[in-house]
C-alpha cells in the first residue's frame, strides 16, 4: 500500500486522501510534523485558533516488524511555549496508523459551533463523526466506553477533560496494549486538539500491511538491531527497574531538583527509589516489565499495584515520580502513583502539572509534601476546571505568574525536568537551546554527564558540554523521525553494529541507500526548519536562556551556579 | 580509616543498601569493588562524595563510596 496523506477540515467538514509531497517523502515522525506546520502553519497564529495544525505522523519504520519502531509524533503551534513542538508517545497508533498507509495525519481548521466530533481513521482515509457520550470524561471511561463501542480493537487516541478546556498542560493520550495509556506529553497539544473539538481518533487498519521494498535485508537488519539493543546492559536494567532506577543515581550527583529546585539531594529518595518501587511491584502482585508498545524489546513500562493488590497505575516513570516526588518533597509512592492515574485521567502532562504544584507549593497554596492535598486538588479543581485548577493546568509558569512567585523553573514557558542545570550542566544547554522549551528527551546529555554511556563528560565543568548537546540534539531529531524509543539511543551510543542496522532498515523499507551522514544531515535540517519556525513566531536568541535564579542562586550539595554566558549558549547553532 | 559504602540497584542482592567500614590506608575504589564480589565489567558508574571517580582513585577517612551497576532511563 502506498502512504498518503490524511486531511481533516473541521472548519468545512470535509477529508482527504492526498499524494505525498516529493518534499515530504523522506521524512516520518518528528521530520515530517515540522516539516509540514513549517509548511503549512503561520507561526504567528494563535495556538487554539483555526490557523493552527495538529499533525500526527508514525515513524519511518512503525508499522514493521522493527524492535522499537511504535512511537508516534504529534506536532503543531504550541500553546504552553508558542514555539513548534513535537510530542512522541507510545501506544499502539503508530503501528495502525502507518498500516492504514497514513504518512501523517493533518488536522486543520475550526468547527464554527460548539459541538464536539471523533475522527475515525482506516485504509480508506478519515471520517468525522459528531460525539456527545464521552464529552467531560475522563481518559479511562473513553477507553473503557470504545473498546465495548468500536469493533475490530481500533488504537485510540484521545484528549481528557484538560484538553478539552484547552489547559496549556494538556496531553494526548494513546491507549497501550492493555488498556492503558501513554501520553504525547509535553507543550499541550491536547489544548491544539481540545480547539478542534475532536474528543478521540479512532484507527483501524484491518487487513491492510505495509509494502518492504527489501523483505530479506530488513529481516537480517532487525535481528542485527533488536540483539544489539537486548544486548545492552541499559536496556537490561530498564526492564528490571524501569527509567525510575534514576532517582538514586541523580540524588547522588546532588542534580535532583527539590523543594522548587533549591536543593539538589531529596531526604526521602530511598521511599521513592526504583529500587523500592521493584519490591512493592513484586510484593503486590504487579508487572515488573511490561511493553509500551508492541515490538519493543526493552519494557521499561510496569504495572504499579495498590497496598490490595489492584492496578494503580502503570507506565510509572522517573520523571513524574521525581517531580511529584522530590520537586514537591512528597516521599509517598502511593501517593504519586494516585497523582499519576489522575493526570493520565485528566490528561495533563505529569511533568509540567507536577512542577506547576511545587510552585504552587512554594506560592503557600498546599504545604510541601503534602501528596494527599495534591491528589484532592487534581478531582476538585484541576478536573473539575476552578480557577485554580486552571492556574495550576495551565502550567508551572502559569502559577508563577498568579501567585508572584520568582522561582519558576521554566524555559520559553516549558516546566524543567527532573536533571538541575547548576549542577548538570549539559542538559543546561539542553534546556537552553532546545527549539520546543525546556526538555531533556531533545538532547540527553545525562547519559555522558552522569550515565558514562557514549563517554564521560564531567557534569560540574562547562568544558564538552555545548558539542556534546548539539550532537545529542542532531542524533535525536533523527531517531524521532524513525518512530523508534529514544531509548535505542543508549545502544546507539554504545554498539558500533546499532546505527549502521537501523539505517539498513530504513534502506530496506523504502528501497533506499542512506548513509550515517544522511542520518546527521536529517537531525540538523529538522533543527534548523524548527529554529526558523520560532524566529517567525518572534522567539531570539535571548528565549535562549534559563531562568535568572540559576545563574544567582548556588545549589547544595555541590553550592554551583549555571555559569554559561549568552555567547557560549549561543555557540550550540554553529553548525 | 572509615568509609560509608552505598550501593544500588541489584549490586545490593545478598550484599547491602549501605554500610560503614574500615579499610587500610592506600585502599582504592578497585579494592572495594574486588572484595565485595562485584564484576569490574557490571559497574557503570563509580562516585566519591557526590563526584565521579574511577576504580583507581583512592580513598580517604570520612568518604563516601556509591557503587552503581549499568543503568539508565530519561
Amino acid at each position: 500500500m502506498k502512504d498518503k496523506i490524511f486531511r481533516v477540515n473541521l472548519t468545512d467538514m470535509t477529508t482527504a486522501v492526498e499524494e505525498v509531497p516529493e518534499a515530504w517523502a523522506g521524512h516520518g515522525g518528528r521530520g515530517l510534523t515540522s516539516t509540514i506546520v513549517a509548511a503549512e502553519v503561520n507561526p504567528a497564529c494563535h495556538p487554539l485558533g483555526p490557523n493552527n495544525k495538529l499533525v500526527f505522523a508514525p515513524g519511518l519504520l512503525s508499522g514493521t516488524v522493527a524492535a522499537n519502531s511504535g512511537r508516534l509524533s504529534v506536532g503543531g503551534k504550541s500553546p504552553l511555549t508558542g514555539t513548534i513542538k513535537e510530542a512522541n508517545g507510545g501506544g499502539t497508533a503508530a503501528q495502525l496508523m502507518a498500516r492504514c498507509g497514513c504518512k501523517a495525519l493533518i488536522i486543520e481548521g475550526q468547527p464554527a459551533d460548539d459541538k464536539w466530533f471523533s475522527l475515525a481513521v482506516t485504509p480508506e482515509g478519515v471520517t468525522i463523526e459528531e460525539e456527545t457520550e464521552l464529552i467531560g470524561k475522563g481518559n479511562f471511561e473513553v477507553l473503557e466506553t470504545l473498546s465495548s463501542r468500536l469493533e475490530n480493537k481500533p488504537a485510540i487516541i484521545t484528549i481528557g477533560p484538560a484538553g478539552e478546556m484547552k489547559m496549556a498542560a494538556a496531553n494526548i493520550s494513546i491507549k497501550d496494549p492493555d488498556g492503558g495509556i501513554r501520553s504525547n506529553g509535553r507543550g499541550g497539544l491536547g489544548a491544539v486538539m481540545g480547539s478542534k473539538r475532536v474528543k478521540f481518533i479512532s484507527v483501524t487498519p484491518g487487513d491492510a500491511k505495509l509494502d518492504i521494498a527489501d523483505p530479506e535485508a530488513f529481516k537480517a537488519a532487525n535481528r542485527t538491531f533488536a540483539k544489539s539493543l537486548v544486548d545492552h546492559p541499559v536496556s537490561q536494567a530498564l526492564g528490571q527497574y524501569g527509567t525510575n532506577v534514576l532517582v538514586n543515581i541523580i540524588n547522588e550527583s546532588g542534580g535532583l531538583p527539590t523543594k522548587n529546585f533549591t536543593q539538589g539531594q531529596f531526604e526521602g529518595h530511598e521511599k521513592i527509589s526504583g529500587e523500592t518501587m521493584h519490591d512493592t511491584i513484586k510484593e503486590r502482585g504487579g508487572r515488573v516489565k511490561h511493553n509500551c508498545h508492541p515490538g519493543c524489546v526493552i519494557q521499561c513500562s510496569q504495572v504499579y499495584n495498590d497496598a490490595d493488590g489492584n492496578k494503580l497505575t502503570s507506565g510509572f516513570e522517573y520523571e513524574s515520580i521525581w517531580a511529584m516526588g522530590a520537586d514537591c518533597c512528597v516521599d509517598n509512592l502511593d501517593h504519586i502513583a494516585l497523582a499519576d492515574k489522575l493526570m493520565d485521567d485528566i490528561g495533563v502532562d505529569s511533568i509540567e502539572t507536577s512542577v506547576a504544584f511545587g510552585v504552587a507549593m512554594e506560592a503557600g497554596i498546599l504545604e510541601f509534601g503534602d501528596g494527599e492535598g495534591v491528589c484532592r486538588i487534581l478531582k476538585e479543581e484541576v478536573a473539575a476546571g476552578t480557577g485554580l485548577g486552571r492556574v495550576i493546568g495551565n502550567g508551572a509558569g502559569s502559577v508563577g505568574r498568579t501567585y508572584g512567585v520568582a522561582r519558576v523553573p521554566v524555559v520559553k514557558n516549558q516546566a524543567i525536568p527532573a536533571y538541575d542545570p547548576r549542577s548538570i550542566k549539559g542538559i543546561g544547554i539542553t534546556y537552553a537551546t532546545s527549539t520546543q522549551g525546556a526538555d531533556h528527551t531533545m538532547g540527553y546529555t545525562i547519559a555522558t554527564n552522569i550515565l558514562n554511556v557514549g563517554g564521560a563528560v564531567d557534569p560540574l565543568t562547562k568544558e564538552g558540554q555545548v558539542e556534546l548537546s548539539r550532537n545529542l540534539q542532531i542524533a535525536t531529531a533523527a531517531i524521532d523521525s524513525t518512530g523508534m524509543c529514544l531509548f535505542i539511543a543508549f545502544a546507539a551510543l554504545d554498539n558500533e553494529e546499532c546505527l549502521p542496522a537501523l539505517i539498513d532498515l530504513i534502506n530496506a523499507r523504502f528501497g533506499l541507500s542512506l548513509t550515517a551522514d544522511d542520518v546527521v544531515n536529517l537531525g540538523k535540517y529538522i533543527l534548523k526548519t524548527e529554529r526558523e519556525f520560532n524566529e517567525k513566531a518572534g522567539f531570539t536568541n535571548l528565549d535562549d536562556r534559563l531562568p535568572e535564579f540559576f545563574y544567582n542562586e548556588p545549589l547544595p550539595p555541590h553550592n554551583v551556579v549555571f555559569d554559561f554566558t549568552g555567547e557560549e549558549i549561543d555557540s550550540f547553532w554553529d553548525f | 580509616m572509615k568509609v560509608k559504602v552505598k550501593l544500588f540497584a541489584y549490586f545490593r542482592d545478598n550484599r547491602f543498601l549501605e554500610d560503614f567500614r574500615d579499610f587500610p590506608d592506600g585502599t582504592t575504589v578497585g579494592n572495594v569493588v574486588d572484595g565485595l564480589n562485584i564484576d569490574r565489567e557490571e559497574v557503570g558508574v563509580l562516585m566519591i562524595n557526590s563526584r565521579h571517580t574511577s576504580f583507581d582513585s583512592l580513598l580517604k577517612e570520612d568518604d563516601i563510596l556509591a557503587i552503581f551497576p549499568v543503568v539508565g532511563g530519561g
